[in-house]
């Protein structure tokens, strides 16, 4: 054991990875050996710490100096000033974390962190995710010992039921129900798995917390496993999340070494291990039945419930699956309480919900809030706002299963029920925020485009239905709708959600539904006066040149690309709405703002 | 295969380790460290300190440095901070000096008053 007078905490996450973090720890290390520093200073690379925006993120305790965007070159005169001299590098930290009087504010004090609660993230950024003893530190595998030499099986599965904690995986299915069916179920072999298939466009929840703490996980699924009879775990993650297998591979080993998985753990005579299985990242894999499917080497697609994975899943055994998110949440809830658990959030949510906050935010990145906090304080607060003054428009959640919640329901609780009465779901936890200039009309194309790549084609309504409904979507925005069309969208949508065979043709038609509700008469102007209110769809847009203010330079003219503007010098110019490609060039050109976009 | 109690010695352990980057009250040792703080000698005092801590497996004592403090005749100088109590300023500070400091002030509470910054500078005026 050694004292370090300072850590240095550099987040290792896929998003600061990919801005060059790996290259930061090294140059820390090799001037920190240069300058002797080594036997005081310690340089740990950690998980997520969720302002991905600002990466790469570096934080120096014990200041809780939070630097931001830090480049190669930064890191000689963080060692120089902040680590030999201990004079803070003013200029590199993250502006929202000086206070008035200049001081440093504690990171539980800065305006991103301050509404957050982290239960799930609890030790994503603080401890080293490739140092099984960083997370024992930290009260891990206590819980594990707690149920092993404390609690019988049915006490565990009584005290997720009391805490209220639903699936984080998309459905918000009570956890402690689906602990129970599967304890209950007959058989003589159970297994326990956990879905790290994180499909959703834009969501890193799972991934984050794989990254930043795998032995949650670990720890979630022995505890798990204990409760319902199994000796066997199954991780499905996918393998496009190298960052994750590798230190869930690490995380394995390093608890089999310490005897926390295998057999006989604590000497309870309870055995249990896991496997990872690596997905190859299709979405319809993350569905339960397709999941099992793919995990037992069959094509990875849906088949019909009942049987529930409960009574009979992986090779035909009663199967318990959790998501990564719900895991992470059960040692806490072991050490704490169920009535500690319950007593954060809303009457129906319990807990937090980790958000991967995107689109048009200033803060992006991943956050935890308790269930109950309102989408306003989300984008305003912990978000930062909408970037370049723009009006707020919609926020999307629940991926291509979701739906957008317009700003007249700002104010509304971020929880599974009312987020289905507004017509969205929680979803796996993706959140994007769009501005006035989003037309809603392409985000649901965006969704449902999506959508038909990823259906497996095994029932007709979803392969062909979705993609009738794509094509007319295509057809809206391209300014080629036709009267009816809302019609036959509505209808197509009602007859994919009553027939499909899984969750994913059952919810595809949601984006559309959802903003069919809110923004009609986007589809409207769309349809009828070919027009996009937005200003996004392209080939709905009209460049013309208004006469009075262009005086003829002809400079328009010469940087078309495709030679649609004419006139004669000094003279006003005038477009060609045949040849017109609606580049923008013109109206970038112009000196004299003499061209307008409608 | 780790017993319960092995967990919780490793918890232990680890803890002093890490415990650093959760925010918290404890003692913070704050050394001088600025052009003339470096040169009168304060790394080794600072050193001596993460030393001294480290054997004695202190938990709640952060070592961090500052800048100039604004008495360069005096330097090495040397803050100690306990929560509830005010600041003590220790001058003239050397490594043999710092045993004493961790031992009487940050463990037994009672600060060393011979190495004080008052003691120090009304005996110069003498
Ligand atoms: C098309 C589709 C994709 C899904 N993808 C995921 C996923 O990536 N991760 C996940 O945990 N659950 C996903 N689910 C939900 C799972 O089927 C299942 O309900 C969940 O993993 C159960 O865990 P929970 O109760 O802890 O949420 C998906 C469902 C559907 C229909
Ligand atoms: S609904 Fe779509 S994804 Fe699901 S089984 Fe049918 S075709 Fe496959």
């Amino acid at each position: 054991m050694d004292f370090f007078r300072s850590h240095v905490l550099i987040c290792g996450g896929t998003g600061c990875h990919a801005s060059g973090s790996d290259d930061l720890i090294e140059e820390f290390d090799r001037l920190i050996e240069e300058k002797k520093l080594q036997r005081e200073v310690k340089v740990v690379r950690t998980g997520c710490f969720g302002l991905c925006e600002l990466g790469p993120v570096v934080i120096v305790y014990p200041e809780g100096a939070f630097y931001s965007r830090v480049n190669k070159e930064d890191v000689q005169e963080i060692v120089e000033e902040h680590l030999i001299k201990g004079r803070i590098v003013k200029r590199l930290l993250y502006h929202d974390s000086i206070a008035k009087d200049d001081t440093i504010k504690s990171l539980s004090d800065v305006g991103f962190y301050k509404k957050q609660k982290r239960i799930t993230l609890r030790n994503c950024g603080v401890i080293d995710p490739e140092n099984i003893d960083e997370y024992i530190a930290f009260d891990g595998y206590k819980a594990l010992a707690k149920v092993l030499t404390e609690m019988s099986r049915e006490e565990v599965i009584q005290t997720i039921k009391l805490s209220g904690l639903r699936g984080r995986g998309g459905g918000g299915f009570p956890t402690g129900l689906k602990w129970e069916f599967t304890y209950r179920a007959k058989g003589d072999k159970k297994y326990v798995c956990c879905n790290a298939d994180e499909g959703d466009p834009g969501a890193f929840m799972d991934r984050s917390i794989l990254e930043g703490d795998p032995h949650s996980v670990l720890e979630a699924m022995a505890i798990a496993g204990y409760a319902v009879g199994s000796d066997q775990g199954y991780i499905y993650v996918r393998a496009e999340y190298p960052i994750a297998v590798r230190r869930l591979n690490i995380a394995i080993e390093q608890a089999r070494e310490y005897g926390l998985l295998g057999n006989n753990i604590f000497g309870s005579g309870f055995n249990f291990d896991i496997e990872l299985r690596l997905g190859a990242g299709a979405f319809v894999c993350g569905e339960e039945t397709a999941l099992m499917a793919s995990i037992e080497g069959k094509r990875g697609e849906p088949r019909p419930r009942p049987p529930f994975p409960a009574s009979k899943g992986l090779f035909g055994k009663p199967t318990l699956l959790n998501n990564v998110e719900t895991y992470a949440n059960i040692p806490p809830i072991i050490l704490k309480g169920s009535e500690w658990f319950s007593s954060i959030g809303t009457e129906g949510s319990k807990g937090t919900k980790v958000f991967a906050l995107g689109g048009n935010i200033n803060n992006t990145g991943l956050l935890e809030i308790p269930m109950g906090t309102t989408l306003r304080e989300i984008v305003y607060e912990i978000g930062g706002g909408i970037p370049g003054g723009k009006e707020f428009k919609a926020a999307q959640t629940g991926g291509p299963s979701g739906g957008c919640i317009p700003a007249s329901h700002l104010d509304t609780p971020i929880d599974y029920d009312s987020l289905m009465e507004v017509g969205s779901m929680m979803g796996s936890g993706g959140l994007i925020v769009m501005d006035e200039d989003t037309c809603m009309v392409d985000i649901a194309r965006f969704f449902l485009d999506f959508t038909v790549e990823e259906s497996c084609g095994k029932c007709p309504p979803c392969r062909i239905g979705t993609k009738r409904m794509l094509e007319i979507l295509d057809r809206i925005t391209s300014g080629k709708g036709q009267e009816g069309d809302i019609e036959k969208l509505e209808t197509l949508a009602k007859n994919i959600k009553a027939s499909a065979l899984c969750g994913l043709g059952q919810t595809a038609p949601n984006p559309v539904l959802s903003t069919l509700r809110y923004f009609r008469d986007e589809y409207e102007a769309h349809i009828k006066e070919k027009k996009c209110p937005a200003g996004a769809c392209t080939a709905l847009l009209t460049y013309t040149i208004i006469d009075d203010l262009c005086k003829g330079c002809s400079l328009c003219a010469k940087h078309c690309p495709v030679e649609a503007i004419s006139g004669k010098p000094k003279s006003p110019y005038v477009i060609d709405q045949e040849k017109c490609i609606k580049c923008g060039v013109c109206m970038e050109k112009c000196p004299f703002k003499a061209i307008e976009k409608k | 295969m780790k017993s319960i109690k092995e967990l919780e010695e490793i918890r232990k352990k680890t803890l002093e380790k890490v415990n650093l980057r959760k925010d918290r009250k404890g003692t913070r040792v704050v050394v001088g460290m600025a052009t003339c703080g470096i040169a009168a000698g304060a790394r080794p005092v600072l050193l001596s300190f993460v030393e001294e801590i480290n054997k004695r497996k202190l938990m709640d004592v952060t070592v961090s440095q500052t800048g100039c403090i604004g008495v360069c005749r005096l330097e090495p100088i040397v803050e100690v901070y306990k929560p509830g109590q005010d600041k003590v300023t220790y001058v003239k500070m050397t490594p043999d000096k710092v045993a004493k400091v961790v031992s009487e002030h940050i463990v037994n509470d009672r600060p060393v008053i011979e190495y004080t910054i008052g003691y120090v500078e009304n005996r110069q005026n003498k």
